[in-house]
This record gives structure tokens, C-alpha cells and sequence, in this order.
């Protein structure tokens, strides 16, 4: 086994080998602009995009000409929501959204009611998951949008998006989702979830980064975007540039790859994750599963602790990749708002972890990783002045701390 | 962000972790931080005769909150009362190489030996220390 071990994937996956090796003749001998019409350079680079763009559609069950290439999820969340809101503007004013949504999304939406839009943010329940009848109520004549994720990024759960479709539909409301950490991991449909507009990227699929796509439905309804880049109206005029030839290819060949492995691969990764979660959490005592127990990717475990600090964790785990919902690992200087938002304490916030599976992940590797996560916790504890008070019976809510914000 | 070696070596190998008897006259116990912002040191003196004798901690906190207590344990045996009073958070962030956003590390392991301080003099009946609690405002 080697070290460091990687397990980290929500953040970003390695590019699978066998990606890297179709997009290697794009960068030299197949280098055209796939928007060059009059000669075999560019067609060459148009046919390995057209093929792309289909193994990508195959994955969400769409029509090829459905998918928008963008430089990543980050820009596809902002081009559906500010394009949305540009073009829909005389329809409605009002965007509906969820507290556990990523960043691309929280802070568009927040530029667009600097922009005169107002947005509501639906609160989740405690076990991450958004309630569709929340939505339904949230919903006003001006609504024109819901964005919602599809599986949250730190928690890993799987929202009902099919049920948050269905009320969208009913109501003639576009509805667009964030689903960066879902396409490729779990089955995505955009028809039987009722999609119109979504975003996803290449590199958390075994993609290279630089690449992602939005969703945008054709027809039932027909949706408008009114672009963010301007220029040569290359992607149906929604996104212009030059399209990174090889970028695309390697996306096509990482989401066909994860189409035909998905039954097999997260299969192994469901069982990995269960093995991971049991084996630390039988051990330890006071430890919380944060997120819902089934509805969650097959490749997520966030685990709280109580008294350990997120951060003095992954010091100790420095041979293992992971992350820290702990504010000490952020620059905000705030533990992670997600948890916050499923009504975790703050000091559970600052105590949890995020373990991320992946393709290359063996056995071997959980193994270790539960018994570095034990010894750590364990010598962390010893060291923690809160341990001791609980286990001296002190009820730690009710001590008055001295230097409390 | 990397973290100095000095905060490693402190990480790894904290000195004088451990509880001192918090009812023993001689002892002196100061907790300061809280959960909710991610840390809460407890730092404790044994005090013979003016002079600091032994010094423990027990942290909940990051890799250099954890080497800001131990560091303070370091420094304060041996010491006087009134010379571990000179103490400066800055002294700290400077032989930990402690980046701009852990300061308020080494102001927390300030605040905990004034505590501790404060909690042997009020044992002993002395005047409360009337000195400015640490002068870095607390970060959250």
C-alpha cells in the first residue's frame, strides 16, 4: 500500500488512465478547432467532439444537443441561475434555493438580489435532505426558478429531485440542479427527475479539470438562456470560445467509462463506505454520522467527533487526503455551513471529517485509514480538556465559557 | 497551509499533557475558549513558594492551539509568578512561526496562563490581577 493515501474525492478524482490516453492525440496531431468548417483539421476535432457530447448525454439520458460545455460546474452553476434570471426577468423576479447548496450557487444567488432579485432559501432537515413540500410552499407567482442539489458535496445526500421536478413542472417553474457530486456516481435521468437545466464537471468523475457542461432542456419545455460570454455563438450561443478539444474528449470518455462501470463500481464503493463508517464508529464511542444513513452517495462518510478538533485530526492523519468541515481548515473562520444548517452544534461543525471514496480505493486502504482514525481520536481525546469534563459528568452546554463570541 | 516544524514537533510530542488536582491549594487552573469556536484550552500551575514548579495542559483545539499550550507548559516551569505574568502572545507567535490567521492561538494560550495565574493568586488571597487581558482582540 502506498502513502499518502487519497480520499478526498468530492474535492477532485484523479484522470483515469485510459482518459488520459483519448485525449492525448488532440493536444498534437489532432489539434483543429472544432469550429474550423472547411477543412479536415476541424472536422476532425468536430466528429471527437459530437462523440463526446454523446457518451455525456447518454449518462444523464439526454439528447446530445441538450449539453452546453462551460469550463466547469462553477460556471454552469452561474450560467443557469444568472442566465435564467437575465432572461426570464419580465416573467418573475423570484428564485427559489436551498441552505446545503455549493458556493456557485449561494453566492450568484446572492449577486442576483444585489441585482433587484429576491431569493428564498429553503432549510433542510436534519438529516440534510430538502422537503419538496417546503419548495411547494416557498413558491410564489413571480417564481421562476428552483435550484436545488442534487447530492450535497460534504454530506453526500441524495436529495428528491424526481418530487421537486414534478411540483416545478406542475407549476410551469424551471428547475435547475447542482449535480456535480451525483452524475457519475449514482443513476442521473434528467426526463424521470424532471430536469430543465444542470450542472456538472468532468473532474469529479475521472475527469480532467477545465471541463463541464450544463444541461439545457430543448424541448417540454424549451428553455432560454441568455449567455454570460459572448463571441463567436459557439454551444447554441449560450457559451462562446474556442472548445478545448482534448478537455472534451476526456469528459466524453470518463462519463462513458463511469456509464458502463456505475452498476459495478458503486456497488464496491457502497460497501467500502459501510465498512468505513461501521468500523470507525463501533470503535469510538460519541461519534455522529452527519447526513441521511441510506440516501447518501455511495462514496460519502462524514463523520463528527465529539471533542477533537477537525483540524488537529487531519494534522494527525497527514498521510491520509481528507477534509474538515473544522473553520480552522477554511479561511472564513466559520465551521462549515452545511452541518450548521442540519441543526449540527458548532462544536460538532469543528469536530467533523469528510471521507471521500473513489475508484482507486482498495480495501487495504479503509483499513488503515479506520485504524489511523481510531488511534488519533483516541490520542486527540486524551489531550482534550472536554473529554475530561464529560466524562467527569460535567454537562458541557451548561458550563459558562470564558471568551465565548 | 504548512504547518512550522516546531508546531509538528509540539503536535506530535506535546509536553506536560495532563491534569494537576484542581482543589490542591498550590494549583492554580485556568480554562479559557469555548466549543463553539473550536477551542478551549485548560492550563494548570503548581506554584511552591513563588515559583512555578510543574505546568499541564489539555487542549481541544487545532495542530497550533495544541502547540501553543504545550509551548506555554514549556515556558512556565521554572518560572515565577510574576515572570510568567510577562508572557506576550507574541512571544509565542514568533518562536512557533505561527501564520496570521493561528494568532488567535497564541492569544488563547495568553489568556490561559493569566487565568491560571489569576485562579492561584485568588486562592491565596492575593490582589486580582488589573492587568489588560491579552491585547490581540479575539478573532471569533
Amino acid at each position: 500500500m502506498k502513502l499518502p493515501i487519497y480520499m478526498d474525492n468530492h474535492s477532485t478524482t484523479p484522470v483515469d488512465p485510459t482518459v488520459l490516453e483519448a485525449m492525448l492525440p488532440y493536444f498534437t496531431e489532432k489539434f483543429g478547432n472544432a469550429a474550423s468548417r472547411n477543412h479536415a483539421f476541424g472536422w476532425e476535432a468536430e466528429a471527437a467532439v459530437d462523440a463526446a457530447r454523446q457518451q455525456i448525454a447518454a449518462l444523464i439520458n439526454a439528447d446530445p444537443k441538450e449539453i452546453v460545455f462551460t469550463s466547469g460546474a462553477t460556471e454552469s452553476d452561474n450560467l443557469a441561475l444568472r442566465g435564467i434570471a437575465e432572461m426570464y426577468r419580465e416573467k418573475g423576479d423570484h428564485i427559489i434555493t436551498t441552505v446545503t447548496e455549493h458556493r456557485a450557487i449561494l453566492d450568484t444567488a446572492k449577486r442576483l438580489e444585489k441585482m433587484g432579485f429576491s431569493v428564498t432559501y429553503v432549510p433542510v432537515r436534519a438529516d440534510g435532505l430538502v422537503d419538496p413540500d417546503v419548495i411547494k410552499q416557498a413558491i410564489t407567482p413571480k417564481t421562476i426558478l428552483i435550484s436545488a442539489i442534487l447530492a450535497n458535496n460534504e454530506i453526500g445526500t441524495i436529495n428528491p429531485v424526481a418530487e421537486i421536478g414534478t411540483i416545478a413542472k406542475e407549476r410551469g417553474i424551471l428547475f435547475h440542479s447542482d449535480a456535480t457530486q451525483a452524475v457519475g456516481k449514482i443513476p442521473v435521468d434528467v426526463q424521470a427527475m424532471g430536469i430543465d437545466l444542470m450542472s456538472f464537471t468532468a473532474h469529479k468523475m475521472y475527469g480532467p479539470k477545465g471541463i463541464g457542461a450544463l444541461y439545457v432542456r430543448r424541448k417540454n419545455p424549451r428553455v432560454r438562456l441568455a449567455p454570460m460570454i459572448d463571441g463567436g455563438g459557439h454551444e447554441r450561443g449560450m457559451r462562446s470560445g474556442t472548445l478545448p478539444v482534448p478537455l472534451i474528449v476526456g469528459f466524453g470518455k470518463a462519463a462513458d467509462i463511469c456509464r458502463q462501470m456505475m452498476p459495478e463500481e458503486s456497488k464496491r464503493l457502497t460497501a467500502l463506505r459501510d465498512r468505513l463508517r461501521d468500523g470507525i464508529m463501533t470503535q469510538l464511542d460519541e461519534t455522529y454520522l452527519n447526513g441521511h444513513p441510506t440516501r447518501r452517495l455511495p462514496n460519502n462518510v462524514n463523520i463528527s467527533f465529539a471533542y477533537v478538533e477537525g483540524e488537529s485530526l487531519l494534522m494527525g492523519l497527514k498521510d491520509i487526503a481528507l477534509s474538515s468541515g473544522s473553520a480552522c481548515t477554511s479561511a472564513s473562520l466559520e465551521p462549515s455551513y452545511v452541518l450548521k444548517a442540519l441543526g449540527v452544534g458548532s462544536e460538532l461543525a469543528h469536530s467533523s471529517i469528510r471521507y471521500g471514496l473513489g475508484r482507486f480505493n482498495t480495501e487495504e486502504e479503509v483499513e488503515y485509514v479506520i485504524r489511523r482514525t481510531v488511534e488519533i481520536v483516541t490520542k486527540l481525546r486524551e489531550m482534550s480538556p472536554l473529554y475530561e469534563m464529560a466524562k467527569e459528568g460535567i454537562d458541557l452546554s451548561k458550563v459558562e465559557w470564558k471568551g465565548e463570541h | 497551509m504548512a504547518y512550522s516544524e516546531k508546531v509538528i514537533d509540539h503536535y506530535n510530542n506535546p509536553r506536560n499533557v495532563g491534569s494537576l488536582d484542581k482543589n490542591d491549594p498550590g494549583v492554580g487552573t485556568g480554562i479559557v475558549g469555548a466549543p463553539e469556536c473550536g477551542d478551549v484550552m485548560k492550563l494548570q500551575i503548581r506554584v511552591d513558594e513563588g515559583v512555578i514548579v510543574d505546568a499541564k495542559f489539555k487542549t481541544f483545539g487545532c495542530g497550533s492551539a495544541i502547540a501553543s499550550s504545550s509551548l506555554a507548559t514549556e515556558w512556565l516551569k521554572g518560572r515565577t509568578v510574576n515572570e510568567a505574568m510577562q508572557i506576550k502572545n507574541t512571544d509565542i507567535v514568533n518562536e512557533l512561526h505561527l501564520p496570521p490567521v493561528k494568532i488567535h492561538c497564541s492569544v488563547l494560550a495568553e489568556d490561559a496562563i493569566k487565568a491560571a495565574l489569576e485562579d492561584y493568586r485568588k486562592k491565596h488571597g492575593e490582589q486580582a490581577g488589573t492587568r489588560e487581558p491579552a491585547a490581540m482582540e479575539r478573532k471569533h
